[in-house]
């Protein structure tokens, strides 16, 4: 056969093809260590003036990635260079954050972050490929408080009617939130401490479960952020928000705070950049993330799909995360402590 | 309702409707037959444009990407045995058998034909029958997520015909390698071999590709040339028009994929991937002539493709209705709805109405625009398997890498694959089939969550045993899950007393 003879050939063939593809694939990955300290200084001047890689660390459709693409017509425009948005979903963000620590710090890979997540997985999980102090925060520009719902006809008309029902009857009542060692996780923890009472938290792998569980009527109640229940606000009755004020698109929603038990829980979402990265350019960016987060326009559309606009910037966000950090680490300190016995 | 009717008819044939419909199903097509590229992805990189259009052209343009990009995985299934979205992995099992026989374009009709019936199917579902189908998919909790899985392993019974000690093993090989990654529920760490990036699991696309298509390639170059002679397609006329007919001379195996799919689309979670299978596993079951199927028959194409595409429809079901997304591509349109201030339930058919229809309506203009260019391009696409293997080898190889990086941006996808390839082709050489592995993967996990979900709320309930053997759906899947796996063996038994010889290579 004529083609036979030419199997070596086309062995060779697939081989180069093969290795020129992943060559060509890992340039992005490798942080390339070896560029002078000379190229930089003259980068930084002129940044940015390629395109801008935002990662999301999470699937299509969710919260960052609502919130990425109503910001990136405006990056564009106030940056003046594309902005292309990626997914690195899995881990619960994690993958995406460590491979934002080994990426180039020259400001063209950055990467939307969760708090608590970026402190409680380092804290729980041991290796996650990364550190919580590795992530650069740039800004933080959106929040959704947690909050306690139940289904429309459920008997529980107030957190009194449910805690009181869940002491009467300790492990009876189900509540469902996402994960485990998450903002939800650490909410309905909080709230059996404060409480004094016992339920049983039915974990499921995101929002969409655990709304589905709590419609269905499979369990009892959900912890859920605040976006998820404005959205399906016909259905269910919140009891309470774990915010520190009256949670601005469900007004007449009283916070745990006024009711007795403080419990301030919610996932801020906001952006990041890979450790070392020059301050300028991290300057740069502040800049063009705040000005989308003051944009009254902006603010608008969030509260009306049950976020709550934030603004926060460099040293404000490195602060906020320190302190939370301490505040999650004794907490789980304390929980791990309480839950052994 | 009825003015909704009439402004939606009005909107879909305005030009600019029809060209944005069109532009998606082709763009989709093109994306949904490159492994790796995934609806989702395209879908995502549109929405920003979606915010200068105005809502409607917007979400005709998403559904048409969704409805091509679904149709568009069973070329790549038929031409090179790869599925180029996972919902066209069933599609592998006879399209690629039919490719080799020479017959990719008898196939491709199929595929175009079928995926058209299901979709117009589905999106009639989704039209009538939307409020009461939401409200069965509220009904699927932890429990009938659980039965759900099994019933779908049982699939492998039918898959490994020839051993079923060998397709269970594949199957628990894939159940095993679903278990890496963070736990779903737990949230630690399992099987990680200190790797962070392994952290996420193992991206299904990616075991996709090494276990279906490396192998492909490698007993290609290996010893097979005089078959792939004499694969050549020669153009034929009329292929269309007798492979059409001879579907419609089996209006009870669309009619009853079509079902099939949409009824797995309700339930979110379970996807195209998990419709496709179960449809090929019923048609195995209800044909006369079980032992054809695997050996290149159209009716194995029309079931998987004809499921897939009907399932579009029915994830739609819970999005609109209720606002909880029944797959990744749906939850992308939640996204592009809330942008645009519409927040999906009973308010999305009230106050949305001329919206909301026209999109449905839509859907059915994107299903018969793929349907046109899938029966008009088969012939084209047939040839792509002409090209000499010593093209068409390394053409593959590369996509193949570009694929599984392109699904997450992670270099460690293309080792995995490669890995997998390696492993699929020595795995094949013992017999092991790529199909009860990648099921054991995608199963896998369901069966956990569910299973974990369950446990947790049968104890706070005081009684697991109830809550898993006696709630309705539960029961009718128990009952599907054990006739599908002993059926095989009664076949068998059947077989050996009318004294047949079955063994079928």
């Amino acid at each position: 056969m004529f083609l036979q003879r030419r199997h070596p050939v086309v062995f060779a063939a697939i081989l180069l093809i093969a290795v020129l593809a992943l060559t060509g694939c890992g340039k992005t990955q490798s942080a390339d260590k070896g560029s002078g300290e000379k190229e930089q200084k003259s980068a930084t001047a002129d940044y940015p003036e390629q395109p801008i890689t935002y990662i999301i660390p999470f699937n299509p459709g969710g919260q960052s990635d609502i919130e990425a693409r109503r910001q990136q017509p405006y990056l564009e425009k106030d940056l003046g260079v594309k902005v292309n948005i990626t997914y690195k979903p899995g881990g619960g963000g994690a993958t995406g954050w460590a491979e934002l620590v080994l990426a180039k710090p020259d400001g063209y890979t950055l990467c939307g972050f969760n708090i608590p997540h970026i402190i409680l997985q380092p804290m729980e999980r041991g290796n996650t490929g990364y550190k919580t102090e590795d992530i650069v925060p740039v800004a933080v520009f959106q929040a959704t408080p947690i909050g306690l719902a139940v289904p429309k006809d459920s008997q529980f008309k107030t957190l009194d009617d449910f805690i009181k029902y869940a002491k009467d009857n300790p492990n009876k009542v189900t509540i469902t939130g996402s994960g485990t060692y998450t903002g939800h996780h650490i909410t309905y923890l909080q709230l059996q401490k404060l409480a004094g009472i016992k339920m049983t938290y039915v974990p499921t792998t995101g929002a969409a479960p655990a709304v589905q569980n709590l419609l269905g009527g499979h369990v009892q109640a959900m912890l859920g952020n605040s976006n998820d229940l404005v959205q399906h606000q016909d259905k269910i009755r919140v009891l309470a928000m774990a915010s520190e004020k009256r949670f601005a698109a469900l007004p007449n929603v009283p916070t745990f705070k006024e009711l007795g038990y403080n419990i301030i829980e919610s996932i801020d979402r906001g952006v990041a950049v890979p450790p070392k990265t020059p301050p300028e350019i991290i300057k740069r960016l502040e800049k063009a993330f705040l000005a989308i987060a003051n944009n009254e326009e902006v603010k608008n559309q969030q509260i009306k799909q049950g976020f709550v606009p934030v603004s926060m910037g460099h040293d404000e966000a490195v602060k906020y995360i320190k302190t939370k950090t301490d505040e999650y680490s004794k907490l789980v300190d304390d929980l791990k402590a309480t839950a052994g016995k | 309702m009825a003015e909704f009717f009439l402004t939606a008819l009005q909107n879909i044939f305005l030009p600019h409707s029809l060209l944005l419909a069109l532009g998606g199903v082709t763009a989709g097509i093109i994306i949904g037959c490159l492994p790796g590229l995934t609806a989702t992805m395209a879908m995502a990189v549109l929405v920003p444009f979606t915010f200068t259009m105005n809502a409607v052209n917007g979400l005709i343009m998403l559904g048409g990407i969704y409805v091509g990009a679904i149709y568009g995985g069973c070329i790549s299934a038929i031409l090179v045995n790869t599925p180029g979205t996972p919902s066209a992995i069933a599609t592998t099992f006879d399209g690629f058998p039919l490719a080799k026989k020479g017959m990719a374009e008898h196939a491709l009709v199929t595929a175009a034909f079928a995926s058209g019936v299901g979709g117009l199917i589905g999106t009639v579902i989704l039209l009538v029958l939307s409020p009461i189908l939401a409200a069965v998919a509220l009904k699927f909790g932890p429990p009938e997520y659980f039965w759900l899985a099994v019933f779908g392993l049982t699939i492998i019974a039918t898959l490994a015909s020839d051993s079923i000690l060998k397709g269970l093993l594949g199957g628990a090989l894939g159940l095993l390698l679903g278990t890496i990654g963070m736990a779903p529920l737990g949230g630690d760490v399992r099987y990680t071999f200190g790797l962070p990036e392994l952290q996420a699991g193992i991206e299904i696309i990616v075991a996709l590709i090494g276990f279906f298509c490396i192998p492909e390639v490698l007993l290609m170059i290996e010893n097979r040339l005089e078959r792939y002679k004499l694969a050549q397609v020669k153009t034929q006329k009329g292929v269309a028009l007798k492979v059409i007919k001879e579907l419609l001379q089996k209006p009870g195996l669309l009619l009853r994929s079509s079902l099939i799919g949409t009824f797995v689309g309700i339930v979110p979670g379970a996807g195209g991937n998990i419709a496709g299978l179960i449809s090929y596993n019923e048609a195995v079951r209800f044909s006369k002539q079980p032992e054809k199927f695997g050996t290149g028959i159209i009716e194995g194409v029309a079931a998987s493709e004809a499921s897939n595409n009907a399932e579009v429809g029915g994830s739609l079901v819970p999005l609109l209705t209720l606002g909880i997304p029944g797959g990744p591509p749906a939850a992308v349109l939640l996204g592009a709805l809330l942008l645009q201030g519409m927040r999906p339930g009973p308010e999305l058919y009230v106050n949305f109405g001329d919206i909301t229809y026209t999109f449905i309506f839509s859907l059915f203009i994107s299903n018969i625009f793929m349907l046109v260019l899938g029966l008009y391009g088969a012939r084209y696409f047939a040839r792509l398997i002409n090209l000499p293997v010593n093209y068409l080898a390394p053409f593959i190889v590369f996509l193949s890498v570009i694929g599984s990086y392109a699904i997450r941006n992670n270099m460690l996808d293309v080792w995995l694959m490669l890995f997998f390839g390696l492993v699929g082709y020595f795995t094949r050489k013992l017999g092991l089939h790529a199909g009860p592995i990648v099921l054991g993967m995608i199963l896998g996990p369901i069966a956990e969550n569910g299973y974990v979900q369950a446990v947790l709320m049968g104890r706070a309930a005081g009684s697991t045993v109830s809550l898993f053997f006696t709630r309705p759906i539960s029961i009718v899947l128990i009952i599907l899950s054990l006739v599908s796996a002993l059926w095989p063996f009664f076949q068998r038994k059947r077989r050996q007393k009318e004294g047949v010889n079955t063994h079928v290579e």
